[in-house]
């Protein structure tokens, strides 16, 4: 007998057909009705005619990853009907536009076809070509609520929501629903064992992506400044940030902006405007991707060196090179980490969800002025760009920011010497001014060698003083960085340690096999440099399967490099087709090394 | 390069401006280029310019890139701030600065390497943004710092010390600026300071993107026979159209100027500058003129200097885009964030 609310709907359709707002509705309507839901974009670097799928896990045990199964595809794309109907999972369903006939070749026995004459009823009912391919969207919504029992009053308020005063597209969208709908009940056995029912699981819960969830985290933070140069999958942050700007950030007085969004003429540029600006003290950041991160890498080191502070979202993509663009990735860890030439480290923050990319947004600007270097968050596009179901988010009216050691004009006007770089507290952590706050203020910003006090050197003993500082700076960042995710026991030898967006599936993946009677520990790395603790977890165990999606095990050499971790206790579990994660793999991977006689 | 430390001690009686400094506070460290440099002139030239507008040495930002000319925010003003930067990347810099405090003034020294190689993505963007900065080029038409090999500005047949004469088309800054829409645009030489003097003060109180194009010499690599940006070359074939004169905004102008010859331009802060026309045939308000008059004389092989085009309407970057007046920097910030109860409010649209 089949569950309630574990089922997993595939939608294939063709780029630009305007299936999203569609499969919005889905998805939000089975939330509505308190079930959890994981939602997943997949879409091709492509504005309009190639193949994209959205897929929904409906999860009453309120998982995060998808599952890496179909249950119901919904084939509405010619081009991958084969491929879409092979990859329903057996006992699945599968609807179809019934309107054009199938090449009786593609079937399946273990497979339930359903079809819907999808288009001919669109053409029936409605005018225009343009609205009858978006209402063959909805129809095939009010097909699935059929089967499924999904709450018709339900979809008709979040069509009144999203539609408000517009009373003429909620009719002809309830009309295309209740196409669909009727159609199912009459021809069709409804509901389908596997259906969704109303349940309490998603109260205090929002359905929002990581990149918008950033955005907001950066106007939360204060940040005035923004520059960046498009790219996917980053593009939707600074849209968030400037369309929160827009309501948010209009003073009062003037009616004037109190932020500047510059797009910038390419990553290099960007970059230097964030520089330029919280070298004056603003808040500033920019959003980019894997690509944008390799043109910035200069300015990179230069911040590095010279001290300065810098907010950097790295939405990761599938690389080398251009790689995939719409696909995802954790695989810039080491290119971020060790980003410039010369002895260059920096900041690195893995925010896991878009709860997590709103709490790190304001962290990393926290952490920049505080230790006045660049912070890097690694997000990436499954985070940035897809919805998830995440508790509310929150934020304390009396939070104060940390803006780091920054001289006012009194201090300096009491003080006999100001020296830039000089480590007067003994956390390798210097003061800086902000220019035009007072003469005595006045130090030369460079890249190029200098000694404690600011001058340019040459010196050996004068530059190496400097760069042995900043190692201390180095630490006392790791004292400062956000403590891993830990679930351990003392009785279990091997863990699991991963990063991002690998957690949902590991989480997932620890039920799953202690189920099997394996039961492993838990780790899940925030930041870098790595928390004291995570040295120690390490140490707890015999064996840990660093869990990461990228094909060089870049988590794992940074454990080795950052923690001393000994490589043969750390076992690569690697992920790296594009796709997200998704627990059977870690299951059927840790098996596999299980049955090589690995302790677990 | 000099190996003597500067004295301290300045005469009692050095004129003081209004600020009741000297010429000698607005001096920095001792340069470290070659002796006769031009790059050392036009630096003198700064001094004497922001002595003179009575600029706070606190509220002056100096920016640069890399080169020869962009170590030379070291040699003035040392109570200012300065950013050396990136090879070719001092334009973003400074845009990112002016974006948070829009309330300093910007001087950014550049060169040619600098300006029109590395960086000329970055320069035509700052001039597309109207970013409100003084925008120096110490052009000498070589690399210093790599000793010797041509830049972008370097002209058909200019011979270098070795090897064979350029044959690039080279890229003038001027043409190319007024091309883009900067709003004010200049070209001096560094071995005329009264000249100059006025352009930078002119570059420094405009409103929007102020290039000064000066060709200064290098006198290492580029100051031989069959150079075109050498000493002698530019002398001989320097032809200035236009002479300028800064008043500042309390004073009448008194000079007396033969009506149709000088041109009174008004600066945003009430001071103007006066333009004489050497040239009767230039007019520097018209940026289809000014174009093919610099084509052509630059095409004659002619080194036209003076202020070269103005357009004082066209708004800067800031007021462009309609930013607050008070620096982004300086603004409350709980006046920044909305607060937990509009958090609630916002999220309410993704429940």
């Amino acid at each position: 007998m089949a569950r309630d609310n574990d089922v997993v709907i595939k939608i294939a359709t063709v780029n630009g057909t305007g299936s999203a707002s569609a499969n919005g509705l889905l998805m939000k309507s089975i939330f509505r009705m308190g079930i959890p839901v994981v939602g997943k974009n997949y879409f091709p670097s492509n504005i309009q005619g190639l193949p994209t799928w959205y897929e929904i896990r409906v999860t009453g045990d309120g998982y995060q990853s998808r599952s890496g199964q179909v249950d119901l595809m919904v084939a509405m794309n010619a081009q991958t009907y084969a491929r879409d109907l092979a990859e329903v999972s057996p006992g699945g369903w599968l609807i179809y536009d019934s309107t054009w006939p199938r090449n009786k070749l593609l079937n399946r026995d273990d497979v339930t076809v359903l079809g819907i004459p999808l288009s001919r009823m669109c053409n029936e009912h409605f005018e225009g070509a343009r609205a009858r391919i978006l209402m063959k969207n909805i129809a095939y919504v009010g097909a699935i609520a059929a089967l499924l029992e999904i709450d018709l009053g339900t979809i008709t308020a979040l069509l009144e929501q999203t539609f408000g005063d517009k009373k003429h597209l909620i009719a002809s969208n309830m009309e295309a629903i209740r196409l669909g709908y009727d159609y199912a009940q009459e021809n069709f056995v409804c509901p389908l064992p596997k259906k969704v029912k109303a349940m309490d699981g998603t109260k205090g819960h929002i359905v929002i992506d990581g990149n918008t969830a950033a955005g907001l985290g950066c106007m939360y933070a204060g940040a005035t400044v923004g520059a960046w140069y498009p790219i996917t999958p980053s593009t939707s942050l600074m849209d968030a940030f400037r369309s929160f700007c827009s309501s948010y950030r209009v003073d009062p007085e003037s009616g004037k902006r109190t932020y500047c969004i510059i797009q910038a003429e390419d990553e290099l540029a960007a970059i230097g405007m964030v520089l330029g600006a919280s070298w004056n003290g603003a808040r500033s950041f920019t959003p980019t991707s894997g690509p944008g991160i390799s043109l910035m890498s200069e300015f990179l080191g230069f911040a590095y060196y010279a001290e300065l502070p810098a907010v950097v979202f790295n939405v990761q993509r599938t690389g080398p090179s251009t790689g995939m663009p719409t696909r995802r990735q954790q695989a810039d860890i080491l290119s971020c980490a060790y980003a410039s030439h010369g002895d260059t480290k920096h900041v690195l923050l893995f925010p896991a969800d878009p709860g997590e990319c709103f709490e790190t947004a304001q962290q990393a600007f926290d952490l920049a002025e505080r230790l006045q270097t660049p912070v890097m968050v690694l997000s990436d596009l499954d985070i940035g760009m897809n919805d998830w179901m995440v508790p509310e988010f929150d934020f304390d009216d009396n939070r104060v920011p940390d803006r780091g050691k920054v001289l006012n004009a009194e201090e300096l006007e009491n003080m006999e010497n100001f020296y830039r770089y000089l480590d007067v507290d003994g956390d390798g952590i210097p003061y800086r001014t902000l220019p035009g706050t007072h003469p005595k203020g006045s130090y030369f910003t460079r890249g190029s060698g200098h000694t404690k006090y600011g001058g340019y050197t040459e010196d050996s003993a004068e530059y190496q003083e400097v760069l042995d500082r900043l190692l201390i700076k180095w630490e006392t960042a790791r004292s400062l960085m956000p403590e891993p995710e830990i679930e351990y026991s003392r009785f279990n030898k091997a863990a699991i340690l991963t990063v991002g967006s690998g957690n949902g599936a590991c989480k997932e993946a620890i039920d799953r096999l202690a189920e099997q009677n394996v039961a492993m520990n838990y780790c899940r790395v925030k930041a870098f440099p790595f928390h004291e603790s995570v040295r120690q977890f390490i140490e707890q165990h015999e064996v840990i399967y660093v869990v990461e999606q990228n094909r060089d095990a870049q988590l794992r050499t940074l454990l080795m490099l950052d923690c001393d971790a000994d490589p043969v206790k750390l076992v690569p579990l690697l992920h790296y087709d594009g796709m997200p994660l998704h627990a059977a793999f870690v299951v059927e991977r840790v098996l596999e090394e299980h049955s090589k006689g690995r302790a677990a | 390069m000099s190996y003597i430390a500067k004295p301290k001690v300045a005469h009692p009686n050095l004129p003081r401006n209004t600020l009741g400094l000297t010429a000698r506070d607005y001096e920095g460290a001792v340069s470290t280029l070659c002796a006769g440099c031009g790059h050392d002139s036009v630096t003198a030239a700064i001094v004497q310019a922001v002595f003179e507008l009575n600029v706070e040495p606190h509220m002056l930002a100096k920016m640069s890139g890399i080169g020869c000319s962009s170590k030379t925010p070291a040699y003035f003003v040392s109570q200012a701030h300065g950013f050396n930067s990136v090879h070719g990347r001092m334009a973003s810099v400074t845009t990112g600065a002016s974006a948070a405090n829009r309330t300093l003034t910007y001087i950014g020294v550049s060169g040619d390497g600098d300006s029109l190689s590395i960086g000329a993505g970055q320069f035509v963007h700052a001039i597309r943004r109207n970013l409100n900065m003084c925008y120096i080029i110490e052009n000498n038409g070589v690399y210093g710092l790599t000793k010797g090999q041509f830049s972008a500005s370097a002209d058909i047949g200019s011979k270098p010390k070795k090897g064979l004469p350029n044959q690039q088309e080279p890229i003038d800054p001027v043409s190319t600026a007024l091309s883009l829409g900067a709003t004010y645009i200049a070209r001096g030489f560094s071995g005329d300071k009264e000249q100059l003097v006025p352009l930078i003060q002119g570059a420094l109180l405009h409103d929007g993107f102020a290039l000064v194009d000066v060709i200064s010499p290098c006198v290492t690599f580029n100051d031989h026979e069959g150079s075109t940006k050498s000493y002698a070359h530019t002398r001989k074939h320097y032809h200035h159209v236009i002479d300028t004169d800064y008043i500042p905004p309390a004073k009448e102008i008194k000079a007396a100027y033969e009506e149709g010859s000088a041109m009174p331009i008004e600066l945003h802060d009430g001071s103007k500058i006066v333009l004489r026309k050497v040239d009767g045939n230039y007019d520097p308000t018209s940026r289809a003129k000014s174009f093919k008059f610099l084509r052509d004389h630059f095409n004659a092989g002619e080194i036209i200097t003076g202020l070269l085009y103005i357009n004082e309407e066209r708004k800067e970057m800031h007021d462009l885009m309609g930013n607050i007046d008070t620096p982004l920097s300086e603004y409350p910030l709980e006046k920044l964030r909305p607060g937990k109860k509009e958090l609630k409010k916002i999220l309410s649209r993704y429940r």
